[in-house]
Formats: C-alpha cells, sequence, structure tokens
C-alpha cells in the first residue's frame, strides 16, 4: 500500500496551501503512504513528483498565487508531466476557461468551469455518484458551492456525470479533476490514481525553485 | 439519494475557508475591496463592531437590502449575524440566501436563556465561544463553526489570545484524561458527554474554529493562527484603519504564511495606522461584548 517510489523511498506530493482545506489532503495522502509537503512558496516545491490543488476560494487562492510568483514554478512542474489532482477550487486552477471571464491560473486542463454552478452554500449537496474508472463502487461525493464542468476538450476523459448529466470528474493525461471532495468523504481512490503516477516520475525530474 | 444542507456540506463550506480572512463589510464597496485583497468570505453587516460600540443602543440585524447588494457583488461566501437567540432573524437570513449565519454576541441578546436550535435550520451557523464548555453547547445546538468571542470593536488581541488558549488548553486537558474522569469533566464544562468523549479520542473540535475579535494587524493575525486557530476574523480592523486595502492584503499574507516572520515583516511595512484600539479595562464590565451568551 505505500507509496514509494523505484528507490523505495516515499513519493513526496506537493500540497497547495496557501489556503483551504489542504490539511485533509495532507493526512488521506500521509495515510496511502506518500510523503506530503505543504506548499506556500516556489522553493517548497523541490523534489516534488506530483501535486495537490485543494478545495478553498479559488479566488483568495489566486492571489495568493501570484503575490508568492507560485505561478510558473507550478506550469512548469506541470508541463513537465507530473501528475496533478485539483478538487473544487483546485479544478478552478487547472481550467483552461472560466465562465464569466476570469483569467485562467494554470490552463493545462482543455475544459471551461462554471463557478459555484448549483448556486450558494444552501444548494451544497451529498450523493453517491458512480465513477466507472474508480471500480463498482460509487464515490461518496461531497458538493460545496462547487463547480461543473461546462466544457470538455478532445483529449479530456469524462470520469463522472450526475443523474441530469451535468460533468463532475474528468482526466486529461496525469490530470485529474473533481468538482466534489474526496478529501471531506475520506476517498483514498483519485489519490491512489495520483500516487501511482507519481511512482514513475524519476525522483530528481521534478524541477526545485528555477 | 442526493441530499442538501448536511452535515458534511454546513462543516464542509467551514473547512474550504481554513488558512483564510473573514472581513467585516458595511456596503458594496468594501465588499469588493474586501474580495480583491484575497477574503474567503465577507461578513455583511450595517455597522462594524468599533461604531456599533460607539453609537450604543439596541444592535440588530441588518437592513435586507444591504445584504442582498453583498450577494450580488461577490462570489466569495457571505456571512451575516443574527441576535443571540433570535431565531426569526435567522429566519429571514436563510430566506436571503446567506451562506452562513453569525449568531453573534456583536449584535443585544434577544433571548438571555436560550440560543437558537441551530439544527432546525438548513442554513450553516457560526457560534463564538470563551471557552471549550461553551464551544461544544454551542455545536450540541447545531453550530458548524465556532470562533472566539475575543472583544469585538477594541482592536485588542487580548481577549481572543484567552479564548483561543482556553479552547485548545481544556481540548489538551481532555486528551491526557482517563476514560472514566470524562464524565465528571462532561458535568464541568457543562457540555454533553458524547461530544466530550468524541473530543478526547480525537484531539480536536469537530468543527472548524477560527479566532474572532480585536485582530488589528498582520501579527495578531499570525499569532492567532500559531495558537492553533484555523483562520480568522477582522472586523473593524481593516476598514477603520488608515489604508484599508493595503491592510485588508496584508492581514492575508500574514494568515498563510503564519510560521514566516520574515514574510510578516515584509508585509508589515508601511501599513499606516491600524485602528486606535481600546484597552480592555477602559470598557465597563457592563459594556463588555465578550461576556453575552454562556
Amino acid at each position: 500500500m505505500a507509496a514509494t517510489g523505484a528507490a523505495g523511498d516515499p513519493v513526496r506530493i506537493g500540497v497547495l496551501s496557501v489556503q483551504g482545506a489542504f490539511a485533509e489532503h495532507v493526512s488521506l495522502l500521509r495515510s496511502l503512504g506518500a510523503d506530503p509537503i505543504e506548499v506556500r512558496l516556489p522553493q517548497h516545491l523541490a523534489g516534488v513528483r506530483g501535486l495537490v490543488l485543494p478545495g478553498g476560494e479559488s479566488t483568495a487562492m489566486r492571489r495568493l498565487i501570484a503575490r508568492w510568483e507560485l505561478r510558473e514554478p507550478l506550469l512548469a512542474l506541470l508541463r513537465s508531466g507530473i501528475p496533478v489532482l485539483g478538487t473544487c477550487a483546485g479544478m478552478i486552477l487547472l481550467a483552461r476557461e472560466i465562465e464569466g471571464g476570469d483569467e485562467p491560473v494554470l490552463p493545462l486542463l482543455d475544459v471551461t468551469v462554471r463557478r459555484n454552478a448549483f448556486g450558494r452554500q444552501l444548494e451544497s449537496f451529498e450523493t453517491d455518484l458512480a465513477v466507472p474508472a474508480l471500480g463498482d463502487a460509487p464515490v461518496h461525493a461531497v458538493f460545496i458551492r462547487a463547480p461543473v464542468i461546462a466544457r470538455t476538450g478532445p483529449d479530456v476523459e469524462i470520469l463522472a456525470r450526475l443523474p441530469d448529466d451535468r460533468i463532475v470528474a474528468v482526466r486529461q493525461g496525469p490530470i485529474l479533476a473533481t468538482a466534489f471532495h474526496p478529501e471531506l468523504a475520506g476517498e483514498p481512490r483519485f489519490h491512489r490514481i495520483l500516487l501511482a503516477l507519481a511512482a514513475e516520475i524519476p525522483p530528481d525530474a521534478g524541477s526545485g525553485p528555477r | 439519494m442526493t441530499e442538501t444542507s448536511t452535515w458534511a456540506t454546513k462543516t464542509g463550506l467551514a473547512q474550504m475557508l481554513k488558512g483564510g480572512v473573514i472581513m467585516d463589510v458595511v456596503n458594496a464597496a468594501e465588499a469588493r475591496i474586501a474580495e480583491d485583497a484575497g477574503a474567503v468570505a465577507v461578513m455583511a453587516l450595517e455597522r462594524v463592531p468599533s461604531d456599533i460600540r460607539a453609537a450604543g443602543g439596541v444592535a440588530r440585524m441588518s437592513d435586507p437590502i444591504l445584504i442582498e447588494e453583498i450577494l450580488a457583488t461577490v462570489s466569495i461566501p457571505v456571512m451575516a449575524k443574527a441576535r443571540i437567540g433570535h431565531f426569526v432573524e435567522a429566519q429571514v437570513l436563510e430566506a436571503l440566501g446567506v451562506d452562513y449565519i453569525d449568531e453573534s454576541e456583536v449584535l443585544t441578546p434577544a433571548d438571555e436563556v436560550n440560543h437558537i436550535d441551530k439544527h432546525a435550520f438548513k442554513v450553516p451557523f457560526v457560534c463564538g465561544s470563551r471557552d471549550l464548555g461553551e464551544a461544544l453547547r454551542r455545536i450540541n445546538e447545531g453550530a458548524a463553526m465556532m470562533r472566539t468571542k475575543g472583544e469585538a470593536g477594541t482592536g485588542n488581541i487580548v481577549e481572543a489570545v484567552r479564548h483561543i488558549r482556553s479552547v485548545n488548553g481544556g481540548i489538551r486537558r481532555l486528551v491526557a484524561m482517563r476514560e472514566d474522569e470524562l464524565f465528571v469533566a462532561a458535568k464541568e464544562l457543562g457540555a454533553p458527554y458524547p461530544l466530550v468523549k468524541q473530543i478526547a479520542a480525537e484531539g480536536r473540535l469537530p468543527v472548524v474554529n477560527f479566532v474572532a475579535g480585536g485582530i488589528a494587524t498582520p501579527s495578531d493575525a499570525a499569532l492567532s493562527m500559531q495558537l492553533g486557530a484555523d483562520g480568522v476574523f477582522v472586523g473593524s480592523g481593516i476598514f477603520k484603519s488608515e489604508d484599508p486595502a493595503r491592510m485588508a492584503r496584508a492581514i492575508v499574507q500574514a494568515t498563510t504564511h503564519f510560521r514566516d516572520a520574515k514574510i510578516i515583516a515584509e508585509v508589515s511595512k508601511g501599513l499606516g495606522a491600524p485602528m486606535r484600539g481600546i484597552a480592555l479595562e477602559a470598557i465597563p464590565e457592563a459594556e463588555r461584548l465578550a461576556v453575552r451568551g454562556w
């Protein structure tokens, strides 16, 4: 079960920790045998072989990413092919296009997202969701002021839809994104995929600060 | 089976606000400044606590028009305050569609015996507490997020420090106890035994706990975080300072980088005057807000 690379060392996963529910991802990753590190500044990315972009307020997160010059080093890491899991606000950060004209942040995922797609907090909900790529057991999905994916590009695989067909989980190569919060429901399967992909990245391939 | 307004969605929104700053705003323009500075949510109210304190009289829920304007202006969550025990103000705020209700001692209490039954609402509530027993009583009533009471509107962090130390110290004491000691601990805390037992086992509150009351500088915010807060509320401290946008940004940065003194030093430079502030001893006992609620 331990997430180890070729040399048997725990795989270091950077968890963007400028704001939001990063601690929940850190503890889930640790329980899966990974070596999570909180990322607030570019130098925290050294040796990272995978990334998690957590839930939080995307408007606050985008400002903190800009202020501490995290955008370029995050983009460089993602362009080098290291895997990433974005949940809720993290999915918004990865989207190539955000409805309403917000500037994209790390636009590597070829989708258009709609923020607060269900409305305000009173419309937040939880439900069981079929995600065939993860096996037969449904995912218990908690949606909090959640976004949805309004458009997907040709290379994007749709992992899950709501009963009304709205897209809420996708994968594009090493990029995984969910509109809901697996970390709040103790759902480890998305993180396991991330760790399996990260274990294939050579330990020194990840870029430190540049 | 899809369910809205569950305990997981109520507490989950507060989890998404962690590591962030929730700012008091009195109009749409201030709400925009707060959002631009990186606030994770705004608290919509007619007057910030220092003005409530100065004005005296009965402080009530804000005008729904003001709350609607702020709801329409920002994309981040909007909170609003109801008086302690005033469940109809809470019903009105829920009907307006706010994202969180603060059952707040900053307003004049409407009931001196009962707090609002927060389980009866779809919208989640945040409540203040001075110590662990009070926090557990509020959680038992359905609060999905907690904060310290501080002494709002003073720009003086001393009471908030007392409260966060008291809550977290109380948790550490429970964790250290033998199981057969938890029954008396529950009695002494005035808190339900099942919650006391849960906290002794888990070593933390079952909901997020922010610091509120008296935060006026980036260092105040970082002090709160280092003492174990999950995030901070800033009331009068931003819009009563000399340069609100700058102070707001600086407090956001210090909350993220709360352990990095070099960054806190950097963001603290040249902020202009923080709000003036009031020493606690200068406030007569009868005018203190933190003692409201029980």
